[in-house]
């Protein structure tokens, strides 16, 4: 047993009611608080919302047209949704990691100091850059080859040099939605080990298809679930607890039922 | 769908399945055989025309150049009465009003494709730019030529009413009134290739930037050009091909000076003359085989400026291509 979450190290607070992508009802009442220092895990049937909800968190949803949401999402004393707020603010705080390693057409250093240059943060560029390596554990792998091109690393090397990329400018929590569904089982045991490294500095959220995955990495999980009885493709927040509770003993049976199938 | 599964389930196949493998018949490689035999021929006959015609040129000017010894690339006098025959304002004037016209017309075209590429426009409104911007390649040259002539160059002259130091070295007729249309021109090519190249960057990139705070216009500037920087410059080289051809318009606005009194100047005010324009005027009344053979190399002059630049354009966007490859993975 984790010792008990209180309320007071709540860094994301998300009500998402409804949410839309023009006519298209694709999310309701999910309502979920995101704890600071831990790593959540949404899991779930594919369609059901979990990227939807994880974009929700830094309002990454907005590049999208048509794109709408009512609740809102409060990210420490503030919401993120709220008039006047800036989106690009709030994802400076909240980085993203993608499913796809997406490393920009530029050098392993330039990838990683990105992020630093737009938010003026060049004062010991090279070490902010090295430290950023390091904690993505690929700092030996690349430290003789700064120079060369990001596009020019192996799968899992270019997704921890985005991930290292993301945590250069130290954000306050990391959204991850499926970092390892491009890798295969090696690449994907180093990012995990790498995500609980980092959880002592960051908050980690991540969308996962592997259920183990969840259940060796996540301190807390979300149960998302599509219901075709109402109607239309609407997926909702069935459960969310400690991620034992989940997959030792689930309240709901929806949830019992998908942990059961899954683990065969 | 169901009914079908179901009756393969209940009546067993009586016949062996159809054969995966199955050789092409007499006819298919026949006319595969054909059809690559077409195509093959009809890529080298480009490739023989092209080459046919420069020979053929080649050896109409031949004469005049072994008699002058290439005095025509460096003399600024075009004088058919006193055999003299210099094309080096011609060149020059070919250079200068397409690269001004590049200037212009590359710089808004890059600009149109920006919005038009990036989302900054509702997609009706896009939809509507577009093709009225690819609705300009279809105007004949000789109706820009007109539209210059009754619209650009007075505008120009109402302009330049508040600059009379300028109005004075105006002559109508002149270099900036035709790159100006010329750069009109070339906006649908270099808006055309400039959009494939920017809308060719892969969308996880931007996301990459946006996830990391940046703004829109950062992510354009520090991502999205620089990725697609080399379609964009391959772009602007075709269209840079392109100006250098362009012969109806230029004859009618470039104001084909004897250039006696204003050989290789910068000012774009003055009137000018270009390659294309001296063919299009001269050519139709050209008798003396001297004349005709000045002629035959400023045209071959022209062919080739405007294959190098071409072959360099195809060059550039194809290497803009292959770098995607990789990065589309
Ligand atoms: N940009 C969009 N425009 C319109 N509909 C969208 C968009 N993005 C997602 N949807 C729809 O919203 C629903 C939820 O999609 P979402 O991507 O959040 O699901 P998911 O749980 O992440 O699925 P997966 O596991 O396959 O990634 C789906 O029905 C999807 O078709
Ligand atoms: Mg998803």
């Amino acid at each position: 047993m984790s010792p008990a979450l209180t309320t007071d190290d709540i860094i994301i607070n998300a009500k998402i009611h409804k949410l839309f992508y023009g006519n298209f009802f694709a999310v309701r009442d999910t309502h979920l608080a995101i704890h600071h220092n831990k790593i959540t895990a949404f899991i779930g049937p594919s369609g059901c919302g979990k990227s939807s909800v994880l974009r929700c968190l830094n309002r990454m949803n907005d590049l999208v047209r048509n794109f709408r949401v009512e609740g809102s999402v409060f990210f420490r004393s503030k919401d993120i949704y709220a008039p006047r707020v800036d989106p690009v603010a709030v994802r400076r705080h909240i980085g993203m990691v993608f499913q796809q390693p997406n490393p920009f057409a530029m050098s392993i250093f330039d990838n990683v100091a990105f992020g630093l240059r737009l938010h003026g943060m060049t004062r010991d560029l090279a070490d902010r850059v090295e430290l950023a390596l390091r904690r993505a554990a690929l700092w030996d792998e690349v430290k003789n080859k700064l120079k060369q091109s990001g596009l020019a690393l192996s799968g899992g090397q270019q997704q921890r040099l985005c991930i290292a990329r993301a945590i250069a400018p130290e954000p306050a929590v990391l959204l991850m939605d499926e970092p390892c569904s491009a890798l295969d089982p090696i690449a994907t045991g180093k990012i995990e080990e790498l995500m609980k490294d980092l959880k002592s500095r960051y908050t980690i959220v991540i969308v996962t298809h592997n259920l183990q995955q969840a259940s060796r990495v996540a301190d807390m999980t979300g149960f998302l679930y599509v219901d075709t009885k109402q109607g239309g493709r609407t997926g909702y927040l069935v459960e969310y607890d400690r991620t034992e509770a989940i997959f030792q003993d689930p309240r709901d049976p929806l949830t019992r039922q998908y942990i059961a199938g899954a683990f065969g | 769908m169901s009914e079908t599964s179901s009756s393969v389930v209940e009546s067993p196949p009586r016949e062996l399945p159809p054969m995966v493998y199955r050789e092409p018949t007499l006819s298919e490689r026949f006319f595969d055989r054909f059809f690559r035999g077409l195509t093959w021929g009809l890529a080298w006959m480009t490739v023989v025309l092209v080459v046919g015609m420069v020979v053929l040129i080649s050896v109409d000017a031949w004469p005049t150049l072994r008699d002058s010894g290439g005095r025509e690339f460096y003399s600024v006098v075009w004088d058919a009465n006193r055999n003299e025959f210099g094309i080096l304002t011609h060149i020059w004037g070919t250079l200068y009003s397409s690269l001004l016209a590049l200037l212009l017309g590359g710089t808004l075209g890059v600009a149109v494709a920006i919005f038009i590429a990036e989302d900054f426009l509702p997609s009706k409104i896009r939809l509507f730019l577009k093709n009225l911007i690819e609705l300009l390649a279809a105007i004949p040259s000789v109706i820009y030529g007109l539209w210059g002539i009754h619209v650009v160059i007075p505008a120009l002259r109402a302009g330049l009413h508040y600059f009379p130091s300028l109005l004075a070295d105006f002559s109508g007729p002149s270099m900036l009134s035709a790159s100006l249309v010329l750069a009109i021109m070339i906006l649908p090519t270099v808006t055309a290739l400039s959009r494939d190249a920017l809308e060719s960057v892969p969308p996880r990139l931007r996301e990459g930037a946006y996830g990391l705070g940046a703004t829109r216009w950062e992510t354009i500037r520090k991502i999205v050009l620089p990725t697609a920087c080399t379609g964009i410059l391959g772009a602007i080289i075709l269209a840079f091909g392109r100006a250098l051809g362009e012969t109806m318009a230029l004859a009618m606005l470039v104001g084909n000076s004897t250039a006696r009194d204003n050989p290789l100047s910068f000012n774009p005010l003055l009137p000018g003359q270009t390659l294309a324009a001296l063919l299009a005027n001269n050519f139709p009344e050209a008798s003396d085989p001297l004349q005709v053979g000045a002629l035959m190399m400023a045209a071959l002059v022209l062919l080739l400026i405007t294959l190098v630049v071409n072959l360099f354009g195809a060059l550039i966007i194809w290497r803009a291509s292959a770098q995607f490859q990789g990065l589309r993975s």
